[in-house]
Order: C-alpha cells, then sequence, then structure tokens
C-alpha cells in the first residue's frame, strides 16, 4: 500500500488553471498552434457537433420534401445532393472525428499519461481532418468547374462506379469527394496510429492491458480497425481519382472495368466502418453503466475477448451490402454465417452490461438515461441486423426504408444517444461545470420519443416496398401517412438537439461547479482537477486494478485483492 | 422515474400492435397498389415471406426476452430514495454464465443459417425449364427494355409475363444487364431485388401466381430521375400474353391521316434515339415506341400515357421528369400536334 500515489484531492496542485489572458486574437492563436491532446479532443468534438448541426439541416430538409406525395420543396437535383452530403458527413465529419474527440481527451486522462504518444501528428490529423471537411463543402461553390455554379456531390456516400466516372458525372462534384476522403484519410490514419501508440506505451505504472479501463481497449480495437479499413478507401479513392484524370480503367465498365470491384473495395471499408462508430459508444456504455449502477463492470476479459472478436469478424462480412449484386449461392451463403456470427460477441456485451446493472443501485441522470435507452435501441438494430442477414430476405429489405431504420437505430440509436450520454458525463470534466439535468432530462425524453416515432415507423414503410434514395413518390403507393409521421419524429428531434445546444453553451458560463470527481467515479481521469491542468497529473499515478478510485474510496475492499 | 419508464413501455407496446397491425392486414391475394413484401404472390416472394415470418418470431422472441429483462433491471435495481449509502455487492464476473449466454446464441444462429442457406439455394439455383418465358431487362437511365428474345420484340417500361400456376408453372427467367450506371430490379411482391450491373449479367425468375399490375421500381441508386424509374409487371392469362405478345411482334401502325407527324418524327432528332419498326426511326438510346400506345403509362411510369401528357412531354420533359435525359426539341404547336397523333397511332 505504500507506493499509493495517486493523485487525488490534495496531492495535485489545485489553483485553479491559468486564465486565459490576451486577445481574442492571440486565445485563436493558442487554439491553432496547440498540440494538447484535451484541446485537440475538444476541437475534434466542436467539429463534429458543428457538421452533427449541418448534416441534421441537410435532414430537415430530406424530410420536409418527403413528409408529402409529390412534393417540389426540394429539386431531385438538390434532393440528391443533400443526402449524398448527409451521408458523407454524418460517417466522416461526424462519426470519426467523435471517434478522435473522445479518444483524444479520454484516453490519455484514463491512462494515467502526459499527452498522446506523439503530439504533433495529433495536431497534424485534426488540421487534415478539418481541412478535408472544408474541401468537401466547398464543392458547394467550386463543384460545377468552369461554369461557376456550384454543385455539391450526389452520387450517395456510396459513390457506386460506373456513377463517378466523368460520363455520368461530369463538373467536378465527384472530384471534392474523392479528395476530401483521402485528405480526411491520411487526419484518420494519423489519429488511428496515435491512439494506437498511445495506449500501447503511454500507460502509467501498474496499468496492465488487463486493468486499462474498457473504453481504453475499445478505442484502441477502433484505431487498429481504422487502420486497416481506411487504407483500402483511400486506394479506392485514389484509383477513382486515376479513372477520371488519368485514363485508368479500374471502375469503367465501357472499357472492361468493373463496377463490382468498387462495391468490395468500398464496403471492405464500409462493413467494418459501422463498427469503427459503434465502438466509442461501446466505450461510453461500458464506463457510464457501471458508474451510474455503482458496480464494476461484468465480465471484463469477456468483454475484451468480444470487443477484439467483434473487430476481427467485422473484418469478414462485407458483402453481406452485396447480397443483390449476383454473387454465387456460395458465396452468398458464406457472408450469412460470417455476418450471423458477429451476432453472438455482439450478443454477449449486451449481456454483461445487463449483467452490470443488475444487483446494482441504478442512478438515472441524464447519461445513464441515454445509456439505458442506447441497450434497448442496439438489442432492436441487432436483432433487425440478423434479419438483414437472411439473404433472401434481405434482397427484399435491401435498399429499403427498412435497411435506412436499421442503421440509423445503430447510428443514432446507439451512437448518437451514447455520445450524448458521454458528453453529459464528461463535459464537466473538459469545462468544470456541470450541465443543467432538467434541461438534459427534456433532451432525453424529446430525443428519445422523436427518435421512436421517426425510425420505428421506418422499418414498416421498408416493409411496404419504399426504396431509399428517392426525392418523391405517388400518393397511390400508400406511403404518405407512415413519411409524415417519420417527419414529424424527425422534427421533434431537432427540437430536442437544439434544447442540448443550448444547455450545453449555458452549461459554459452558469453550469453548477463539478469538482473533480462529480459522478463519484473510478478511472484515473476524475482523480485531477476539473478541466485538468496542461498535462494532466502533477505525479505519475501509479494503479493496482482496473478502478484506482475505487480502491483509494474503498480500502477496506480494494479490487485487486480480486483481480 | 417509474411513471416516466412506465411511459417508455407504452410506446414499446405501440410499436408491437402497429406491427401486428401492419403485417396482418398485408396477406391479401394479388396485386395491391401497395408493393408490400407482406403481400407476396410469386414463388420467390412467398419463399421468402415464410422464411420472414420465420425470422421474425426468432428475433421477436430474443427481443422480448431481453428487453424484458432490461426492464425489469431499470425497475427493480433503480436507485431509490430511501437507500443507504453503501456501495451494493462488487460482482465481478462469471464464467459459467458467460459459457450459457455464448452458447444460446451459438445454437440459433446455426438454426437460422441453415434455414437460410437453404433458400438461398433453393431460390438462386432453381433449374430453369424448358418452357420459361425469358425476357432481356435492361436498365437505363432512367428507363427500362425488355426485350424479348425469342419473340423477336422489344418492349419498354411495362413488363408483361405469363399467368403461373404451382401445377403447370410457366416461370419468366430474367437476364439483367445495363447500358449505363447500376439499376436494381424490384418488384417486392414478385421477388426480391437484383442488380442491374454494367459488364456483369445477373438473372432472376418470378412465376406469378395471381393476375393483375405489380408495382415496383428501381431500387439502386441511378442518378437524378431515379426516383421515377418506376416498374410495372403485368401479369396477363395465357390469352391475353398471346394476344399482347402477337401484337408486339408487328410492325408500327402506318396511317396516312398522320403522314405530316411521322415526317416531324423522321425529321426531327426523335429517331436518333427511338425506334419505330418499319420506319427510318432506329434509335437505341430511348425507349422503342414501336407500340406506344399499347401502355398505360409514359417515361416510365411517371404519369399515364394520355394524349395531353404525351404532348407535354414531348414539349418538355421537365414538367414531368426534371432531369430526365429526353431533351425539350423546341418544336412549333403544330408539329408537336402533328407528332403527337402519330404517336397516338402507334397502338
Amino acid at each position: 500500500m505504500a507506493d499509493r500515489t495517486l493523485p487525488i484531492d490534495g496531492s495535485l496542485d489545485l489553483t485553479p488553471p491559468r486564465e486565459q489572458e490576451g486577445t481574442l486574437l492571440e486565445t485563436l492563436h493558442s487554439w491553432v498552434i496547440t498540440v494538447d491532446h484535451k484541446k485537440l479532443g475538444l476541437m475534434y468534438m466542436m467539429l463534429a457537433i458543428f457538421f452533427l448541426l449541418v448534416a441534421g439541416a441537410e435532414v430537415i430538409c430530406i424530410r420536409i420534401q418527403l413528409a408529402w406525395p409529390d412534393n417540389h420543396f426540394l429539386s431531385p437535383q438538390v434532393f440528391n445532393r443533400l443526402f449524398t452530403m448527409h451521408g458523407t458527413t454524418m460517417v466522416f465529419l461526424v462519426g470519426i472525428p467523435l471517434v478522435f474527440g473522445f479518444a483524444n481527451y479520454i484516453v490519455p486522462l484514463q491512462l494515467g499519461a502526459r499527452d498522446m504518444a506523439f503530439p504533433r501528428l495529433n495536431a497534424f490529423s485534426f488540421w487534415m481532418t478539418a481541412f478535408g471537411a472544408l474541401l468537401l463543402y466547398y464543392s458547394f461553390i467550386g463543384g460545377g468547374g468552369l461554369y461557376g455554379l456550384g454543385n455539391a456531390p450526389d452520387v450517395t456516400w456510396w459513390a457506386y462506379a460506373p456513377l463517378t466516372a466523368r460520363a455520368f458525372s461530369p463538373g467536378h462534384a465527384t472530384d471534392y469527394w474523392a479528395l476530401a476522403l483521402i485528405v480526411t484519410g491520411f487526419g484518420t490514419l494519423g489519429g488511428a496510429i496515435n491512439v494506437i501508440a498511445t495506449v500501447i506505451s503511454m500507460r502509467c505504472r501498474g496499468m496492465t492491458l488487463m486493468r486499462m479501463p474498457l473504453f481504453a481497449w475499445l478505442m484502441l480495437v477502433d484505431s487498429g480497425l481504422l487502420l486497416v479499413t481506411i487504407t483500402p478507401l483511400t486506394a479506392a479513392q485514389i484509383m477513382l481519382v486515376i479513372d477520371r484524370y488519368l485514363g485508368g480503367r479500374f471502375f469503367d465498365t465501357q472499357a472492361g472495368g468493373s463496377a463490382v470491384l468498387w462495391f468490395h473495395f468500398f464496403w471492405i471499408f464500409g462493413h467494418p466502418e459501422v463498427y469503427v462508430l459503434v465502438f466509442p459508444a461501446f466505450a461510453i456504455a461500458s464506463e457510464v453503466i457501471p458508474v451510474f449502477s455503482r458496480k464494476a463492470i461484468f465480465g471484463y476479459p469477456a468483454m475484451v475477448a468480444a470487443s477484439v472478436g467483434i473487430a476481427f469478424v467485422s473484418l469478414g462480412v462485407w458483402a453481406h451490402h452485396m447480397f443483390t449484386v449476383g454473387m454465387t449461392s456460395a458465396s452468398n451463403t458464406f457472408f450469412v454465417l460470417s455476418t450471423m456470427l458477429v451476432g453472438i460477441p455482439t450478443g454477449i456485451k449486451i449481456f454483461n452490461w445487463l449483467a452490470t446493472m443488475w444487483g446494482g443501485k441504478i442512478r438515472f441522470a441524464t447519461p445513464m438515461l441515454f445509456c439505458t435507452a442506447f441497450l434497448f435501441q442496439f438489442l432492436a438494430a441487432g436483432l433487425t441486423g440478423i434479419m438483414l442477414s437472411v439473404a433472401p430476405w434481405n434482397w427484399q429489405l435491401h435498399n429499403s426504408y427498412f435497411v435506412i431504420a436499421h442503421f440509423h437505430y445503430v447510428l443514432v440509436g446507439a451512437i448518437v444517444f451514447n455520445v450524448f450520454a458521454g458528453i453529459y458525463y464528461w463535459l464537466p470534466k473538459a469545462t468544470g461545470r456541470m450541465m443543467n439535468e432538467k434541461l438534459g432530462k427534456w433532451h432525453f425524453w424529446l430525443f428519445f420519443i422523436g427518435f421512436h416515432i421517426t425510425f420505428d415507423t421506418m422499418h414498416f414503410v421498408g416493409f411496404q416496398g419504399m426504396p431509399r434514395w428517392i426525392y418523391t413518390y405517388s400518393a397511390d403507393r400508400g406511403w404518405n401517412h407512415l413519411n409524415l409521421v417519420i417527419s414529424v419524429g424527425g422534427m421533434i428531434q431537432a427540437v430536442a438537439v437544439l434544447i442540448f445546444a443550448y444547455n450545453l453553451i449555458t452549461s459554459l458560463f452558469r453550469g453548477k461547479i463539478a469538482g473533480n470527481d462529480p459522478w463519484d467515479a473510478w478511472t484515473l481521469e476524475w482523480s485531477t482537477s476539473s478541466p485538468p491542468p496542461a498535462y494532466n497529473f502533477a505525479t505519475d499515478p501509479v494503479v493496482q486494478s482496473r478502478r484506482p478510485l475505487w480502491d483509494l474510496k474503498h480500502p477496506e475492499d480494494p479490487d485487486w485483492r480480486y483481480e | 422515474m417509474f411513471p416516466e419508464w412506465l411511459r417508455a413501455g407504452r410506446v414499446t407496446g405501440l410499436a408491437f400492435t402497429l406491427a401486428v397491425f401492419l403485417s396482418s392486414h398485408a396477406l391479401a391475394e394479388g396485386p395491391q397498389s401497395t408493393p408490400s413484401i407482406f403481400a407476396p404472390a410469386s414463388t420467390p416472394a412467398i419463399d421468402t415471406y415464410h422464411l420472414s415470418l420465420f425470422v421474425l418470431q426468432i428475433t421477436g422472441a430474443i427481443f422480448v426476452t431481453v428487453a424484458g429483462i432490461l426492464l425489469y433491471v431499470i425497475i427493480r435495481f433503480r436507485a431509490r430514495d430511501d437507500d443507504d449509502d453503501r456501495e451494493p455487492a462488487q460482482v465481478y464476473g462469471s464464467n459459467q454464465v458467460e459459457l450459457a449466454w455464448t452458447v444460446i446464441p451459438v445454437l440459433i444462429v446455426v438454426v437460422l443459417f441453415l434455414t437460410t442457406a437453404r433458400l438461398i439455394f433453393a431460390i438462386q439455383d432453381a433449374p430453369k425449364p424448358s418452357a420459361a418465358l425469358e425476357v432481356t431487362a435492361v436498365g437505363h437511365q432512367f428507363w427500362w427494355e425488355f426485350r424479348y428474345p425469342r419473340q423477336g420484340f422489344v418492349a419498354a417500361n411495362e413488363l408483361h409475363v405469363p399467368l403461373s400456376n404451382t401445377s403447370h408453372p410457366s416461370p419468366t427467367y430474367l437476364d439483367l444487364l445495363s447500358a449505363d450506371v447500376n439499376h436494381s430490379f424490384w418488384v417486392p411482391q414478385l421477388a426480391g431485388k437484383i442488380d442491374l450491373i454494367p459488364n456483369h449479367p445477373n438473372d432472376m425468375w418470378i412465376d406469378p401466381l395471381y393476375p393483375g399490375l405489380y408495382v415496383g421500381q428501381c431500387a439502386q441508386f441511378c442518378g437524378v430521375q431515379h426516383a421515377k424509374m418506376l416498374l410495372r409487371v403485368y401479369v396477363d392469362t395465357p390469352e391475353q400474353f398471346a394476344a399482347w405478345a402477337s401484337n408486339q411482334a408487328k410492325p408500327g401502325v402506318q396511317d396516312p391521316a398522320v403522314a405530316a407527324g411521322r415526317r416531324v418524327f423522321e425529321t426531327e432528332a426523335c429517331m436518333n434515339c427511338h425506334t419505330v419498326i418499319g420506319t427510318a426511326a432506329t434509335g437505341r438510346f430511348g425507349p422503342d415506341l414501336t407500340h406506344l400506345m399499347s401502355r398505360d403509362t409514359l417515361a416510365s411510369g411517371a404519369m399515364l400515357n394520355t394524349k395531353e401528357n404525351l404532348r407535354q412531354w414531348i414539349k418538355n420533359p421537365d414538367s414531368f421528369k426534371p432531369g430526365s435525359l429526353m431533351p425539350a426539341m423546341q418544336l412549333s404547336n403544330d408539329q408537336l400536334d402533328q407528332v403527337t397523333a402519330y404517336l397516338a397511332t402507334l397502338r
């Protein structure tokens, strides 16, 4: 016990961090040149939240257009651009920056490290992502090329060849799309390498891999997955640019190229990408659920194994997006099996979270509300995923609104819900102030109700044969009532998100002072001050178990006795 | 907290009621205006429907069980106001329990996989009977070409196939090709969708068991007017089909009363893209118009085939289908009237 030098309360310099003095310009300058993992983490988060609002605004326009049959709110051209931008933005400018926002801010603190392994690479990665985003959105101005008429890409976020060939997509919109993804892709690769290096080499004394918080584990696996999936995507984008400008014939079907080759390249990135996006949600749940249930995570080794298992299996399921492409019956059967197998480790994770709550004293503060809804929705999303893996049924459901419902259940019902949980949970650490609990509950319930109105209904309109990517439909198809319901639910979610934005901004000025450890939590980030000082810890912490702060708070019953 | 969670439970209940409602009304036989996958009318769709009910039962049971446990945990183990400050008992895990909830899902996966695999082979590798009708469907930006190679004619946008029945099946086999980008052939009541990919021929089959008009549409994004690349499949009785096919095999009607319109058709750019058998027009880029008036709709189902719509479509295609590849030819009003009158004779 003598080596317990965990910096808590008295052991740390508690004078509040130096107020930023200087002009606005100097403050801005300090943020632009920073290599501090916390500032970069916050910048990633701000980027992600900004584009979440942008992509949200895009989808509100889409939902207004689809609320009534034969509606003329948007032209087909604009509609196609908006859903392409919505998808691309959400995946590359919201989902991936969120991974690195959370990983940057939380992982070094949880590992007891003073920064990421490569601080300069970290800044480089962020700015690549930010400039890639700029490139994508500049297409609204520059996409039309010499004609001076801007337009954004309109080839869906899958950008299936040969629609992206110059014959079918003249102008520069598709070029902006490809280049933006190459640029953000390099940022993502840098970020992934950084997280892996940090987790491998920056853990504090005593923190073996099997004592690492599950959050850090999931970010490690997530980064590994990013490393092997962004690479083929970037390769495919480069091939696309070669096709468009250097006379390549990779995807040019008129000259013997293969569209199916693009499908494979895209989905060998695209499917693991779904897990890349959902792992932060798992990571957040694995921190929030134990703390608010007041229990250690149930089955830690099983959770680690399941995460690694999901990552491996997810690399072998990509062609379940291609059941309708006309593969042989044997290939289809293989991908049915591999896809169904993902359900097993995923089930293990859900059961372990449930077992963690079992026998606890669950405090339903806002983060836990979001996490509980996540469990419910992720369960449903997993089961609709099983339905989609049944290839003959997939021939019906593929590209229908059922699929839209399924993946929004994952991307919103699981990921966005848990991102909100994570923000309510960790923002007090980053700003030193709590978010308003009452507004948080309003946000939760409105978002929860709006979510279910929208996405539960979408399953049924999919059953009724409504395909995705259509800018309008005629009234005799009988889809109008359900579509109106879906749109109304979307508006409710928008109101909820505005409440969240208001809550977040006002909390910066008027929020209750948080203190170091507002949730009575157990991992290292709660031992330092809120917000943490420049290098996080005054002295290097030493840990003896998975829950160092539990050991400190319960010296009579420390965790290390049981591990 | 308690009443709030009850409310969440009610939302779930409502969703279930809706599910039962929506799937029960779907069982009517024959074609419907809403192309529900739960109203199948052809063997691949019917078999898929039965498999889907089986999968729904299994996944539904899993959902009810696990969500039930979750609800129980939320209510039973919520923190209460009168709790003492002590932490609950810390449990770190149990190998037996982990094993149990690994093995049970494995068994479920085995069952689901085997039933799925059986149907994949049954549908995809079904032997083609020699009596089967062969049709080559070619996807174009934003319309469908249907070639009947054995009968020697080409139709567009409205696919006619003969009625089949279980004792004497007369299925239709579709060879799926694309002239430009990817498309997907989806008529939910007849079969699942299969993509039309350039340079990658696919095929599928249907054997519709009830006559009538089945609707569907392109299900793979193919450009600006993907939304109005609609599909209409007419399932005809054998007599109706024979009559339709023999009419399609004839050359275009030559009515001297509309010779002026035919002149416009042959001297303006119309003939560059369209074919009318028996005239100089042999274009392949747009739909074959030899029997335009035998179709109920224009522009791949975008509007009804009336004379007014036809004239307006020729005058300004964007008024119905903005972004379609048919150009507005800037014809004079007289020319429009003449060419419309000519086309209206092409039965």
